[in-house]
């Protein structure tokens, strides 16, 4: 089966198009195949989309995707129950169903191991002090972990001396702040958090309190996505102009992922660029046909990785729209894909005689 | 209640036909007698107005609409009713909740309340959409008109936002209440009370199946019709109508033959005229894929593109109805015989439409087998035409009142 320990000392971005074709086409057909032999669900799934068999596979792109909304409905997984490490769920807005990924002790921890490798290319390998920007409470239950709880815990590893930034109110903590950043003072530290919550309780509040701390030496991973900033019109680049301001920090680093095949993050380089690792691959596809789209054209993101093994995981469709900018050619020098995420597609207004008060969507 | 704040939370309401007087001096007025002659004058003058309308001839559901409310056919549609309609009144004041999203229902719904005899309160769809402007312009311009001044008091058309404190103040009003829409929209007002003797008609969420007899259709003539008789029932509400059917069951010798020629025949027009997003490409797969992983024997058939989705069962399954899809989503069974329907007619069934099926097998169906569902039998290309009877109800009957007479020999 897949030699995960070999193949996660690989460089992560490694490969050209061609090596990772067919490395990531390897993986995933035996992926497919064990998945559709250890979860009668998923062997449902690909029964009722007429899929054959592995054998007449002759790229990842041929593998039937799932859509990620699947993981709220169904409970999917080709581990036995007792096998069931940690159950990680996506932080939906209360009332709103969560997908759930069941996770065993080896596909967590190749998650972990992955996440440092894709990490650390650009944080370097030496752990830092660390500031979360987020509060305590986030991740005490650890068995049901959010997706949130589940970010910081994994970038955790990265840091030393972690201290929260914000308290379980969620109101700044600018005495924990400043003592953290008076210890450390002059090296290197490491920021962590979700996009929006930076923006809402850890920028707004340092405007709001016309207060500027030093941050010149720290390095700042967010992600979560953009959806809520892009209603307040913020920009990735107004966004970074905006923390500039308050705390002088140079690297700002965002990130695209999901809870449903966490530890293949998507890094953005130096360049802006969002980019995929040899573990992980992004494609787009167009509405009609579902046919890949080609470079530069707007599609519905496709994501496969070689991880996701307790549970079918590992060809997904997402429902977020993007563009792919380019391959193998990236001025940052990683090879892969390199892409932009639009944000969620646009929610169609379904006619028919649904409710007068049903919830817009 | 406290009375002023009261008084506030009505100001919140919109008036597009008749003003605060006209609500509070409806329970003074009379009741008609249905399909009364001044009603029906009315209609047809409100008909020809619609139909001289040239900004309504772009919307083909105002045109029908238009058609329907034409005297001829108003006569025809009275016929069902001679025998029964003598001794009948209209109960008073019926207040129309119409759904948000089919533009023309409120008009349908307020018409059918004017047949019976009753004075109308139209709550109109929150979402703006000139097909709902152009009929209340047409309503207002006919009651304009002198001849039919004395019919104005019999209209309330309004808006208003989600005010519990306003739909409760016009449930205490009323004598019959009529809901359009889903039942989460049935379950919100019903928190409201009715007076003692008011009573409620609610229109809930179905579903709806069609039935094609294969050797019959391969014979059909009209082959450019039934798709587009069937494009309507579809794809013109994204198949999320009650009445859209969701499962097409196939009869006859020679099914795979007339399947080609359907579906390439829709084809023709979807590619045409329908837009699909990229929601709804993505969750008709999800759909399908979550009725993969539950149940046996499911196979999508291969299409051209994401416009059509068909999914081919072996087995129909009492559950299959969870699974249901939309914007394009169609599952399919052959059938021997009618029987094998059964497990999904329960009562959410609303409409079987048909094409090349012998009526008389579907009346006795339904005879021997009295399942609670399927309310419509109407052939494929009619299943949005409105109808008094409606999800089993007949609305004349429904909101009227019967004096009894028992004469004296």
């Amino acid at each position: 089966m897949i030699d995960y320990e070999k193949i996660l000392n690989i460089p992560p971005y490694a490969y050209d198009k061609k090596e990772k074709e067919a490395f990531l086409t390897e993986i995933l057909k035996d992926l497919t195949k064990h998945h559709y032999q250890n979860c009668s669900q998923y062997k449902g799934i690909l029964d009722a989309l007429n899929f054959n068999s592995e054998a007449g596979i002759r790229s990842y792109q041929d593998i039937p995707f799932l859509p990620v909304s699947l993981f709220k409905k169904l409970e999917l997984k080709s581990i036995k129950d007792e096998e069931i490490f940690k159950t990680m769920t996506s932080s939906g807005t209360t009332g709103q169903a969560v997908s759930k990924i069941y996770l065993d002790k080896e596909t967590a921890s190749h998650q972990q191991k992955t996440l440092v490798k894709i990490v650390s290319n650009f944080t370097g390998s030496s752990r830092m002090p660390m500031l979360i920007i987020d509060c305590p409470s986030v991740v005490k239950n650890r068995a049901m972990f959010s997706a949130r709880g589940a970010g910081i815990l994994g970038f955790s590893i990265f840091g030393a001396n972690k201290t929260y930034a914000l308290d379980d109110d969620m109101n700044l903590n600018l005495d924990a702040i400043e003592t953290f950043l008076e210890k450390h003072q002059g090296k290197p530290i490491l920021l962590f958090g979700f996009t929006f919550m930076i923006w809402q309780h850890f920028y707004k509040e340092l405007k709001k309190q016309n207060k500027k701390i030093d941050l010149s030496q720290g390095i700042l991973i967010h992600g979560g996505g953009w959806k809520k900033l892009q209603n307040e019109s913020v920009n990735p680049q107004a966004f970074k102009d905006a923390l500039r301001d308050v705390s002088f920090i140079k690297k700002i680093y965002d990130y695209y992922g999901m809870v449903e095949q966490t530890g293949c993050v998507y890094m953005e380089c130096e360049e802006g660029h969002l980019h995929a690792s040899i573990f992980s691959d992004i494609l787009t596809r167009r509405s009609i046909d579902f046919t890949p789209c080609d470079i530069g054209e707007t599609g519905i993101i496709e994501v496969v990785s070689i991880l996701p093994k307790s549970y079918p995981g590992h060809v997904l469709l997402t429902e977020d729209e993007g563009v792919i900018l380019g391959e193998d050619d990236c001025p940052c020098g990683r090879s892969g894909k390199y892409f932009k995420i639009h944000g969620r597609l646009k929610n169609a207004e379904i006619r028919g005689c649904s409710d007068t008060y049903g919830p817009q969507k | 209640m406290d009375r002023k704040n009261n008084e506030a939370d009505l100001e919140e309401i919109k008036y597009y036909i008749g003003t605060k007087k006209t609500l509070e001096e409806m329970p003074k007025l009379k009741a008609f007698q249905p399909f009364a002659a001044e009603v029906i004058s009315y209609l047809n003058a409100l008909s020809k107005e619609l139909l001289r309308n040239k900004k309504a001839k772009v919307y083909p559901d105002v045109v029908t609409f238009g058609f329907w409310c034409r005297k001829a056919a108003m006569e025809e549609l009275k016929k069902d009713y001679t025998d029964k309609i003598e001794h009948r009144y209209g109960r008073g004041i019926a207040f129309h909740i119409a759904p948000s999203n089919v533009p023309v229902n409120f008009a349908y719904s307020m018409v059918a309340g004017l047949l019976a005899g009753n004075a109308n309160i139209g709550r109109l769809p929150s979402k703006e959409y000139e097909q709902v402007d152009l009929i209340i312009e047409a309503m207002e311009r006919t009651l304009g008109n002198p001849k039919y001044e004395n019919l104005r008091p019999y209209f309330c058309l309004i808006k208003y936002g989600h005010s519990e404190k306003i739909t409760e103040y016009l449930s205490a009003l009323c004598d019959t209440r009529i809901i359009w829409g889903g039942n989460q929209t049935i379950e919100t007002i019903r928190r409201a009370a009715l007076k003692p003797r008011a009573i409620e008609v609610t229109f809930a969420d179905r579903y709806s199946m069609a039935i094609i007899n294969a050797d019959q259709y391969l014979e059909a003539m009209d082959k450019e019709k039934i798709a587009r008789g069937f494009y309507n029932d579809t794809y013109l509400t994204d198949q999320n109508a009650c009445t859209s059917p969701r499962i097409i069951f196939w009869m006859g010798n020679h099914i795979n033959e007339a399947q080609e020629e359907f579906w390439k025949r829709l084809n023709t027009i979807v590619e045409k005229e329908y837009n699909l997003q990229g929601v709804q490409a993505v969750s008709k797969l999800t759909t399908l894929c979550e009725l993969g992983a539950t149940h046996q024997g499911v196979h999508q058939i291969i299409t051209k593109n994401n416009l059509t989705i068909r999914v081919a069962l072996e087995k129909i399954e009492e559950d299959l109805m969870d699974y249901r899809g939309n914007s394009g989503y169609f599952m399919e069974c052959r059938v021997k015989n009618l029987d094998e329907l059964l497990p999904l007619c329960k009562s959410q069934c609303q409409t079987l439409s048909y094409y090349g099926v012998d009526l008389s097998q579907i009346e006795e169906f339904l005879r021997n087998n009295r399942p609670q569902g399927i309310d419509r039998v109407v052939p494929i290309g009619k299943t949005m035409d409105f109808e008094l009877v409606w999800d089993g109800v007949d609305l004349i009957e429904r909101l009227t009142r019967v004096v009894k007479i028992i004469y004296d020999n």
